[in-house]
């Protein structure tokens, strides 16, 4: 290749009603490429109904270094949760 | 996978106390890695960890694309329209995998263009097996059994690999590999319950792709250079022997199955261990081969650099139709 084609990333609606999810990347020139790149390499087998492509130097991603002070503040908070709270039997679903 | 950015301001801790924060880093990294985490692109990992996925997973995409050239042989000779349209599924299925292995190595920080590079110019390896051709289609049944049941072996375990992307990668090939070698075994039963010609065929094929196959998982354990710590580090869960013996284990009842002799006079079932007992492959052969000498290599890079110079209008052409539509689009 002549230069360094962009790297895009793909996501996949795999059913209606579902979420996109990321399933891995591409090089492409351009979106339209992207796309069609994604469709052959990540839909062979009727994986997907819609697809994304974001360029891969667009997506911003948190540091793994901050991880702790990023998620380790909800850890100890416990009381998010339903299950923290204890109901009688008696009450029934709630 | 967007892991550059941060790769390239890795060097921040600067230079004193860095052997310590390695020392510490390293410490923290086995035992992760020892706890069955997954590693990802962004985490921090040893330079050798690091190498030494380059170059697996490299070598595999590469294998990947390769692999298509023996197959593709077949495609317009295919003997019926059933089989034409399966193989070429295979065949781009091949692709894929290359592409999903060549996304999961540009995790690490190494470019496409430079893996491409590396292959072309015959610096980076691929799997010896696809430098034996393809004679009949029987070879085509033999390949789908034998070569991609060898390929399923060695890679079931890497879908617990402790790099992330890798092992996701490899999830999505071994989901697609279990079609191919299927498809390889029914061809390989139809000629075997064919006419004598046709089975004649199945066992040429048999004979020729046997020992081969069984030199895909490579070296004895004692001799693979990067065998231990590989398995170390969690990017390897079994050794070159053990995943030798489970092929046999599987796949000589499914020649017996299929009327064909396997080409080993020293095959046979042990009773007391549960084992089938085999001859030693022809290492010398395996070696040549690797150096460059097996009967295709020349053939294989040829094409392939071919097929990338053939292909270079088109990716001129690509870009050109991008930057017009950019500029276009800015004017607008």
């Amino acid at each position: 290749m002549s230069k360094n084609w962009p790297l895009w990333e793909v996501f996949i609606r795999s059913r209606n009603g579902l979420h996109h999810s990321h399933v891995g990347s591409v090089h492409a020139v351009d979106a339209e490429m992207a796309v069609e790149n994604a469709r052959d390499v990540y839909t062979r087998r009727g994986e997907g109904v819609s697809i994304w492509v974001v360029p891969s130097a667009e997506i911003v991603a948190s540091d793994p270094r901050d991880k702790a002070s990023l998620f380790e503040p909800a850890l100890d908070k416990v009381y998010r949760h339903p299950t923290f709270y204890e109901i009688p039997d008696e009450v029934g679903n709630i | 996978m967007y892991s550059q950015a941060l790769d390239e301001r890795h060097p921040d801790e600067g230079h004193e106390g860095r052997a310590l924060d390695d020392a510490a880093l390293l410490a923290r990294f086995d035992e992760r890695v020892a706890a069955e985490e997954k590693v990802e692109p962004n985490d921090w990992m040893p330079a050798a960890y690091r190498k030494t996925l380059i170059r697996q997973i490299s070598q595999h995409a590469h294998s990947e694309i390769i692999g298509m050239q023996p197959e593709g042989n077949w495609l317009t000779r295919a003997p019926s329209l059933r089989r034409k349209a399966v193989l070429l599924a295979k065949v781009q299925d091949e692709a894929g995998h290359g592409l999903y292995l060549y996304a999961a190595v540009e995790t690490l920080g190494i470019a496409r263009e430079e893996l491409v590079d590396q292959l072309l110019t015959g610096k980076a390896k691929y799997s010896s097996i696809f430098n034996y051709p393809t004679l009949t289609w029987a070879d085509i049944g033999a390949i789908g059994w034998l070569v991609d049941g060898a390929a399923i072996m060695n890679q079931v375990p890497i879908c617990r690999c402790s790099y992330g992307p890798y092992a996701r990668a490899m999830i999505r090939i071994c989901k697609e590999e279990s079609f191919h070698q299927r498809q390889g075994f029914e061809i390989m039963l139809t000629l075997s319950r064919g006419t004598d010609a046709q089975k004649a065929m199945a066992q040429d094929a048999l004979n020729r792709w046997w020992w081969p196959s069984l030199m895909m998982f490579g070296p004895h354990d004692g001799e693979s250079v990067h065998g231990e710590q590989s398995m170390k580090w969690k990017i390897k869960r079994f050794s070159n022997d053990e995943l030798r013996q489970k092929f046999v284990d599987a796949t000589a009842p499914q020649a017996e199955f299929l009327g064909l002799r396997v080409p080993d006079d020293e095959l046979r079932y042990d009773d007391t261990t549960g084992h089938y007992v085999f001859g030693e492959p022809d290492w010398s052969e395996f070696a040549a081969v690797l150096r460059g000498e097996g009967p295709c290599n020349e053939q294989r890079l040829t094409h392939r650099r071919r097929a990338h110079d053939d292909g270079a209008w088109v990716r001129e052409a690509a870009e050109a139709h991008a930057a017009k539509r950019r500029t276009a689009e800015s004017v607008a």
